[in-house]
Parts: structure tokens; C-alpha cells; sequence
């Protein structure tokens, strides 16, 4: 037998104290696993969800609701922007591509993105099956949408107004789909993607002519291409083919005059733009731009606060099993006394009495960090299942190299914990302890 | 011409001890042939206890010399000494003193462990089935009889081979016909094992067991 086998046989014969030591390593170790995971995945979806998108111009307001409004769909906008001073920046040389967002209805939370298909350019969008919309209403749906709701091309969906399910329904419009993104694991996954016109006509722009002056093409596709590829002559081509149309605000503004878009996703052409065209757009034009980076990375920092201070509570916890294991041990002491001078009329050295002691302490430990981390990670699945999240049991399988921290962490507690009871044991006097002096 | 001598498998010379309290001790002389079983007698308090362990190499002496086995036990260095005890010496305690996680093989195996042997399972059979214990192999100390305990405690001792089984009083609590088949088994173990019995006892019944004696407090 090995001092391991010699210590676990040794942790079974007091399961009360151990079992103690135990579950206080496992809770703490358990916090800071699913807040390690939890921070990860939102740091992230965070970096996942912005990939690409350098600036969002939008209404002026708060950066970070603009960000949230138009990134993460997890807020209502701050407004809306006119069209032509959108399309007049997307037309911008430090441009690259430029994506149209007309947001203001839902489907069962899943917010209804009117745009354009540089977006499925911008977030790798490929189809699972179907087809892209080609008219008015028709919508392509992400991959989470069609799981959740057991959504299939060719089904209809009623749209509800603002960014609630509860809100008004707007039942004499229904969206068709007509095809299913493949899963890309960001925001993407949980939109439904149709048309501007569907969202201007949704909300009140009545002009039956538009569709039949503008085909399908008009309204979708052509348009894209022309933002990111021809910002030249054929851009004010069609900024000329659309603008007599009769404009109506999508955010309830009707009869302005002007068509508006909630807001719009930028990416430069060279990064020589970074510093200059935020500027350009704050400062000559209504509108506001909002760098996702720097808004992340804000948002970010307000989430970590919570997360610190969960991170208190799991070292608090950490503490405690520490204190735990060591008051178990150091007692265990008094009743093993004669076990481990036995021991050393058997012929272990002082140095192997330490060990076996150690090796207790980092065993209880031990066990209890991996318990820790199975409670975390499935801890995890439960929070996302009845929060709705996407995350797989095999997600949540996934084990991150940081998690070895935490087990590190845990027999480093065991260890320091067993010291003084191990130093305890190394100088025990056999011969007293056996004359029972 | 050489003159024809056995090595002693004991010997005490000009052994000394002094208590922390301030107490001192002088041992008589000793010298233990290899087989000759050995008596320890004197009163409770008289210091057999610690004579045995300072002869099992668990208490170091102030003063003189004490060999075991041809063995200078205070001359080794402690690592040493403990794989020595281990090896060579073996100890019986009045309470049996197994270690209660584990079970009665267990307790076995650790014996050949820290002696530094490899784990002989058919040596501990052997040992178990001469001391009527194989059935028993697998349970826990607390599952045995107060007998069996006792058994298991010999075995034990006697699993690594040592040269000398040391015994501190090994019938003090027990009636006479369980103080005659201790004695009797532990003289079978002995001889079993080739090992020279050493006890301590305060107990008269013991001495019509073993001849040779050795009187604390008389030099000898």
C-alpha cells in the first residue's frame, strides 16, 4: 500500500469530517468554475458578436445601448437615422462595408432584423436550407430560432411590436420563411433576417408601388452589393432610384418624408480610419458613432464587478474548507495518535507520516475541486437550459485549461491545511505515545 | 586456535536513560544468545517499558551501547534505523494496536511496506493461516474478537521475519487460561519464525513459560 491508498483508506474511516471538507471545496470551486465559464463565454459572445464591426453609427444616445440595440439585440435603440445621411457615410472611401439595420419588431423575443445581405457577408452567414428572401416578408430565420421553435421553411410567423413577445402582434403582415441559417454561435443564431421594406411596411409605409418599382432585387441584394462594392456613381444611382419613394419613419415618425434606418454596422477599409472617422461622424453629421470594442470592453467591466464579488464569496468559501480540512485533520490526529506511532514501530520514517498526513489533505481537496467542477459545469447547463441558452450538455462538457487552476487551487488549500497537523504527526514521540505518557 | 562464540542477538552495555522529568535510569548489562527466549521482570514503574523500546530502537539512550542483531541500532542514521526496525524487530503491545481504516491484510501489507519489503501476499497468507486467521483476512479490526485481535497483532510481528519479537506485557489484562495461549502462541511464533522472544512482565504466571529472566534493578 502506498501512502495515497494509506490516506483514502484514512479520509473513509471519519466520513463525517471528510465529506464536510469536501462539499465546502466543491461549493467554492463550483462558484468559480461557472463563474470562469460564464465570464468566458460572455467575453466571448461578446468578441464572437462584434467580430468584424468596427464602428455602429446609429441615434445619438448611449454608446453602450446603441452597441447593445444593434450587436447583442438586448436593448431598445436609441432612434432612428435618416437613410440618405447613412447611405451618404457608407459611401465614405475609409468604408468598406456598411450594413443597414431597420430593428423595431420580434418574434418571441427573437428580435426581426430588416437589412440587407452584406449582413450575411458580415456574420459568414450560409444557408442550411432554403433560400434568401427575395420579396417583401420573407424571412430567413438563424439556426437557434428554428430549434427553439421548431421553425421549418415555409411556416409563418407573426411579428409583435418592440423587443417583447407580449407586445402588439401584427397579424395582417405575416413573415414567410423561406430559409435557415446554419448555426454560427453568435447573435446571428437567435435573429430573423428579412428585407428593409418588410420593416418600413410593417410599419406603415403603405407605398403599394414600391414593390412593383422595385422587384425583389431592389429591396435586398442589388442594394448590398452596391453599398460595399460601388460607392462611386452607381452608389448615388441608387441612393436616386430610392429616395423619391415615399419615406415613413419605422419607428412610428411616419410622414416625415424621409426613410430611416435604426442604425448601421460599419467596417473600414484600412485601420487609418480607427481614429478618423468616429470623429467625422460625432462631429459633422446627427448622428453618433459607438466603437463595439471600447463599449465591450465597458460593458465588460461593469459585468465583472458582479463577478467579483462572487469571487469573494467562493474564496470566502475556499477559506472556510481550508479551515474545515484542517480542523479535521488536526483532530484525527488525537484518535490516529497510536496509528501512526504503530506506523513508525513498522518501520515509516517521520518523513512518511508527514506524507500520509499531507497526502490526506490534498486528497480531500482534490476530490473536492473535480466534484467542484462537475457541479459547476452542469450548474452551467441548468442556468442555460432554464434561461433558454443554446449551450449543449456536450457544450458543457468542454473543459477549459484554466480549470486546472482551480484544481491546483484546491490541493494547494489541502496542502497548506495539512502542515501544521502533518508537522504534528512527523514529530510524534512513538515511545510516549505508546507508554501512554 | 578461534575460540567458538555466537554472536548475541541483544546486547546492552552500560545503557543509561534519563526521563525528561529529570529521573535517570542504569540498565544492567544484557546479552542475548539468538533462540534463548527472554524474560524482562520488575515491578510497574520499574522502566521494562522503556528498556524495550530503547532495544526496539524507539527511544534513544543517554548513554551506552545497544546492539541488536549485530546491529549498533544508535548508530544508524534515523531512516535507517526505521527500515531496521522494521525488518528486523518486531513488536506486541498489551492492546493489539491495529490500525483501524485498514484490514487485517491491509495492516500486513503496510507491515512489509514500511520495512521496505515488496508486498508478498502468499507470505501473508501463510502467516494468517498459521494463526487461524485467513478467513478473517478482509475485515476490519473492529469486526474481531478481542483473541483475533491479539492474533492479528503476532502476525503482524512476525510478517517481515524479525531476528528478535519484542512483547510488552502481553498478558497483563487477561485470565489464565488466555495468558497460556498467548504465551503459547507466541512461543510457537518464535520458534515458527526462528525469532528470540523478548517480554516484559510484571506477571508471574509468565515465568514458568521461559527460563531466562532478566531482573531490572539488579545487575546482572
Amino acid at each position: 500500500m502506498n501512502i495515497l491508498q494509506i490516506a483514502w483508506k484514512s479520509m473513509r474511516q471519519n466520513p463525517a469530517t471528510s465529506v464536510l471538507g469536501i462539499l465546502l471545496t466543491a461549493f467554492g470551486t463550483g462558484i468559480l468554475c461557472v463563474l470562469l465559464l460564464t465570464s468566458r463565454q460572455i467575453e466571448e459572445q461578446l468578441d464572437n458578436n462584434s467580430r468584424g464591426i468596427d464602428l455602429v453609427v446609429g441615434a445619438k444616445g448611449s454608446p453602450i445601448q446603441l452597441i447593445l440595440s444593434s450587436i447583442y439585440h438586448m436593448d431598445n435603440p436609441t432612434g432612428n437615422i435618416s437613410l440618405r445621411e447613412a447611405q451618404t457615410l457608407a459611401a465614405n472611401p475609409m468604408v468598406k462595408l456598411a450594413v443597414p439595420l431597420s430593428l423595431g419588431d420580434n418574434y418571441k423575443g427573437h428580435r426581426i432584423v430588416g437589412t440587407d445581405s452584406t449582413f450575411l457577408q458580415l456574420y459568414n452567414l450560409a444557408l442550411a436550407e432554403g433560400r434568401i428572401w427575395q420579396r417583401d416578408f420573407e424571412a430567413v430565420i438563424g439556426a437557434e430560432v428554428a430549434r427553439k421553435h421548431g421553425l421549418s421553411v415555409g411556416d409563418k410567423i407573426y411579428g409583435a411590436h418592440g423587443l417583447s413577445s407580449e407586445g402588439h402582434t401584427h397579424s395582417e403582415h405575416p413573415y414567410t420563411i423561406t430559409g435557415i441559417f446554419e448555426p454560427v454561435h453568435n447573435v446571428a443564431d437567435r435573429l430573423i433576417l428579412a428585407n428593409l421594406a418588410s420593416v418600413w411596411r410593417m410599419h406603415g409605409d403603405n407605398d403599394d408601388d414600391h414593390d412593383h418599382e422595385h422587384g425583389e432585387d431592389d429591396h435586398d441584394l442589388s442594394g448590398v452589393e452596391e453599398h460595399e462594392h460601388h460607392h462611386g456613381e452607381q452608389h448615388d444611382h441608387d441612393h436616386s432610384h430610392e429616395e423619391p419613394q415615399l419615406v415613413k419613419s419605422i419607428m412610428g415618425d411616419i410622414g416625415t418624408g424621409e426613410r430611416e434606418i435604426t442604425s448601421m454596422l460599419i467596417q473600414y477599409r484600412n485601420p487609418a480610419a480607427i481614429g478618423m472617422f468616429p470623429r467625422l461622424v460625432n462631429q459633422s453629421t446627427a448622428m453618433q458613432a459607438a466603437s463595439p470594442a471600447i463599449e465591450s470592453a465597458r460593458l465588460f467591466a461593469l459585468l465583472g464587478i458582479g463577478i467579483d464579488s462572487l469571487q469573494v464569496l467562493a474564496y470566502v468559501i475556499m477559506l472556510m474548507a481550508a479551515l474545515s480540512v484542517f480542523i479535521s485533520l488536526y483532530n484525527a490526529l488525537k484518535s490516529r495518535k497510536y496509528d501512526l506511532a504503530i506506523m513508525r514501530t513498522l518501520g515509516a520514517s517521520q518523513g512518511k507520516l508527514f506524507g500520509i498526513v499531507i497526502a490526506e489533505g490534498i486528497l480531500l481537496t482534490f476530490v473536492g475541486a473535480i466534484l467542484g467542477i462537475v457541479i459547476g459545469h452542469v450548474a452551467l447547463y441548468l442556468i442555460s437550459a432554464s434561461t433558454g441558452g443554446a449551450t449543449t450538455l456536450l457544450e458543457t462538457l468542454v473543459l477549459l485549461p484554466q480549470e486546472a487552476w482551480l484544481v491546483l487551487i484546491g490541493v494547494s488549500i489541502g496542502f497548506v491545511s495539512a502542515i501544521i497537523p502533518a508537522i504534528k504527526a512527523y514529530k510524534t514521540s512513538i515511545s510516549q505515545t505508546l507508554s501512554g505518557n | 586456535m578461534h575460540e567458538n562464540t555466537i554472536t548475541p542477538v541483544v546486547r546492552l552495555n552500560d545503557v543509561a536513560y534519563q526521563y525528561p522529568q529529570g529521573e535517570s535510569l542504569r540498565f544492567a548489562d544484557l546479552e542475548v544468545p539468538p533462540g534463548q527466549h527472554t524474560l524482562i521482570l520488575g515491578d510497574s514503574g520499574s522502566g521494562k517499558t522503556t528498556l524495550l523500546h530503547i532495544l526496539s530502537g524507539l527511544l534513544k539512550p543517554g548513554d551506552g551501547t545497544v546492539q541488536v542483531d549485530g546491529q549498533q541500532l544508535y548508530g544508524l542514521p534515523a531512516r535507517k534505523l526505521d527500515a531496521f526496525r522494521g525488518q528486523r524487530i518486531g513488536l506486541i503491545f498489551q492492546e493489539a494496536h491495529l490500525v483501524k481504516s485498514l484490514t487485517i491484510k491491509e495492516n500486513l501489507q503496510i507491515a512489509q511496506g514500511f520495512a521496505g519489503a515488496k508486498i508478498n501476499n502468499d507470505r501473508i497468507n501463510e502467516v494468517l493461516s498459521l494463526l487461524n486467521l485467513v478467513d478473517k483476512a478482509n475485515n476490519y479490526p473492529s469486526k474481531l474478537s478481542r483473541g483475533q485481535l491479539q492474533r492479528a497483532a503476532i502476525a503482524r510481528a512476525v510478517i517481515n521475519r524479525p531476528a528478535i519479537l519484542v512483547a510488552d506485557e502481553p498478558t497483563a489484562s487477561l485470565d489464565d487460561r488466555n495468558t497460556s495461549s498467548v504465551l503459547e502462541l507466541l512461543l510457537t511464533q518464535a520458534e515458527e519464525h526462528h525469532a528470540t522472544l523478548i517480554v516484559a512482565t510484571h506477571d508471574k504466571r509468565v515465568k514458568t513459560r521461559i527460563a531466562h529472566a532478566y531482573q531490572m534493578g539488579i545487575k546482572q
